[in-house]
């Protein structure tokens, strides 16, 4: 287990610039998530850490070694992908075997090891079966195995969860992130779910164009976004119209910055109410979805959205002119 | 219920593979089971009118050991042209499959498959003026060498072999390559991470998955082979002796079909024979 190290890195395909200047450190023992649109980076940046392809320029570290120009088969990693990979020709066991087989440990040892990963996912009992005979989710925790067996230095998963359905993937969310923190592996994780990124990660990389746009804890980037890509990427964003920031309590000077609020922080009345910023609009919808609602609300033309619990939100009668209202300190300030 | 709609399915599928059957009837079994009945003649029925049913025509390949010899030398030049093929054609098949990519693999893979597309009448006569003595591999060989060089390669088993190679090479190239290039790139991939060496991935990975392509090649290489005419005939001049030119005499000059006949069963059994022998082999390539 060590940190990785990222810097300056550019990855070039042809005319693409996959990844342009790249610099980003993933701490000993995290759980990172890599975030960003189809297309951003996110893989060739995993791909370039694994070692697959080598970088233009650029330094890469992985522990205490400099691994720019090791292959992958030298790295040391563990690797999982989006469809498993799982080699069809082999039993589970044989699988989760593989990567010890390769490094030529003992027979009595390997058996040891791969019961061991296969009790860790919960999977001893399936040891004998084919890759084929299993379900998605077991596939997905097979792989999950094999990537951990032997010890890997870095564990680098590329979108695992997204060929599973919603339950399942929510079950392997909770049980990846359990493994990750029983065995104290560095993981860094590609997707391109917010929610699921926010839920499993101690740290947050949000990549766009193939540059690193924001990084840092969950809350933190999802609180304090430093651009409006990412303030609209992670989340909903309320854009405050340029006419109404006169009248608000504001974090930074207005000028050379933009201004949002996020749906939840939001409250509805008919009223400007006491020591909060607040905007004026018309309730054009209001969406019931059990314990929660959404409602839609026009300010100056836009379409602003609130989310809360159906129970706090009040009936509105008449024409819904109503009220938004928000702490100041829970306006967002991002460059514009 | 289930049952009910099970044999309605079973019922629209025969409806639907029905023109496939009488198709096959048609084309294969008719003339073949023409073949079998006059494999127990003893005449034509068109030659000779007085012709009858008789097992001689079997009795003749048991008793006369020529033939079997000729079918042994026939089985064993199929091993060794299916074995060069395979040491040539599965390589091909790697690097097409797994190294070359884009516009650069379609070319190639054209031009492998250009032997199918010439006559092999054609194709056999080239293989002459490159082989035979004072011909272009021996001029082109001493050309580049010091000394004198004689190979004496035209009407030998080599000659046979090299001919058979490059008509039957496609056939295994083809099918390993189809084979290859379906299995998914995160396989090779997860075994680089896991740290696989290219030999290991190679044998542990590769190799198995293309095997069914591989081993179809093989068979498809084998079967015709096995009863092979033209390039015998044509290359190996004296010693162009095999089972399909044995056959091929009987139709064509000896003119006793009922023997010629009956010895291409006697093939078709043998290589039946080979291939069910085999079949545990290629069944277990196949999980
Ligand atoms: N092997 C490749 N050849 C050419 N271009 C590539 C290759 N891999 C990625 N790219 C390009 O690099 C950019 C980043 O791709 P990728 O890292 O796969 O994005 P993501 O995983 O975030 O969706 C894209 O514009 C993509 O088209
Ligand atoms: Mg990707």
């Amino acid at each position: 287990m060590s940190a990785v190290d990222v810097q300056n890195v550019t990855k070039r395909f042809g005319q693409t610039v996959a990844l342009d200047d790249v610099s980003i450190s993933f701490e000993d023992g995290g759980f990172f998530a890599l975030l960003g649109p189809s297309g951003s980076g996110k893989t060739t940046l995993l791909r370039t850490i694994a070692g697959f392809h080598f970088a233009e320029t650029g330094a890469i570290r992985i522990g205490d070694r400099n691994v720019e120009n090791v292959p992958v088969e030298k790295r040391d990693i563990g690797m999982m992908f989006q469809n498993y990979a799982l080699f069809p020709n082999m039993s589970v066991a044989d699988n989760v075997g593989f990567g010890l087989r390769v490094r030529k440990v003992a027979a009595a040892e390997e058996r040891r090891r791969i019961a061991e990963a296969l009790e860790l996912v919960q999977l001893g009992a399936m040891a004998e079966r084919r890759p084929s005979q299993l379900s998605g989710g077991q596939r997905q925790r097979v792989a999950l195995a094999r990537a951990i067996v032997t010890n890997p230095k870095v564990l680098l998963l590329d979108e695992p969860l997204s060929a599973l359905d919603k339950t399942l993937r929510v079950d392997m969310q909770i049980e990846l992130k359990r493994i990750q923190r029983e065995i104290g592996i560095t993981t860094i994780f590609v997707t391109h779910d917010q929610e699921e990124a926010l839920t499993l990660s101690d740290r947050i990389g949000i990549l766009k164009d193939g540059r690193i746009v924001q990084v840092g804890p969950p809350r933190e980037v999802y609180d304090k976004p430093v651009d409006a890509f990412t303030a609209g990427f992670l989340g909903d964003a309320n854009w405050v119209p340029e006419s109404w920031l006169s009248a608000l309590r504001l974090p930074q000077p207005a000028n050379g910055h933009s201004f949002a609020v996020r749906p939840e922080a939001l409250s509805m009345a008919q009223a400007r109410l006491d020591g909060m910023n607040a905007v004026a609009g018309r309730l054009t919808q209001r969406v019931f979805a059990g314990a929660m609602a959404t409602c839609l609300i026009e300010v100056e033309g836009q379409k602003w959205k609130l989310i809360a619990r159906d129970r706090d939100i009040p009936e509105i009668t008449g024409d819904g002119a109503v009220w938004l209202n928000w702490r100041p300190e829970d306006t967002m300030a991002v460059r514009a | 219920m289930t049952e009910l709609t099970a044999s309605a399915d079973r019922r629209r599928l025969f409806a639907l593979l029905s023109p496939a059957y009488l198709w096959l009837t048609l084309a294969v079994f008719l003339p073949l089971s023409a073949m079998l009945f006059f494999s127990f003649l003893t005449d034509l029925p068109q030659d000779n009118p007085d012709w009858s049913a008789t097992f001689d025509n079997y009795a003749r390949f048991l008793t006369n050991p020529t033939y079997a010899i000729l079918m042994w030398k026939s089985v064993k030049l199929g091993l060794m042209v299916t074995l060069g093929c395979v040491l040539i054609g599965y390589p091909c098949a790697l690097v097409l499959a797994r190294t070359i990519k884009g516009r650069a693999r379609e070319t190639l893979f054209l031009l492998v498959i250009l032997p199918f597309w010439s006559n092999s009448l054609v194709r056999i006569f080239s293989w002459a003026i490159v082989l035979r003595g004072n011909g272009m591999l021996e001029h082109a060989l001493n050309w580049l060498l010091p000394f004198e060089l004689r190979l004496e390669l035209m009407f030998t088993t080599h000659a046979v072999v090299i001919g058979l190679i490059h008509s039957y090479l496609p056939y295994v190239i083809l099918t390993s390559y189809l084979a290859l290039q379906a299995i998914d790139d995160d396989l090779v991939d997860a075994a680089r991470s896991m740290g696989a060496s290219k030999l290991t991935i190679l044998r542990r990975i590769l190799l198995p998955l293309s095997l069914p392509g591989l081993l179809a090649g093989a068979v498809l290489v084998f079967v015709p082979v096995v009863g092979s005419f033209m390039e015998p005939r044509i290359l190996g001049g004296r010693m162009g002796t095999y089972y399909g030119t044995l056959i091929e005499d009987q139709f064509v000059s000896v003119y006793n079909w009922p023997l010629g006949a009956a010895l291409s069963f006697t093939l078709l059994a043998v290589v039946l024979l080979i291939l069910a022998c085999a079949s545990p082999i290629l069944g277990k390539a196949r999980t």
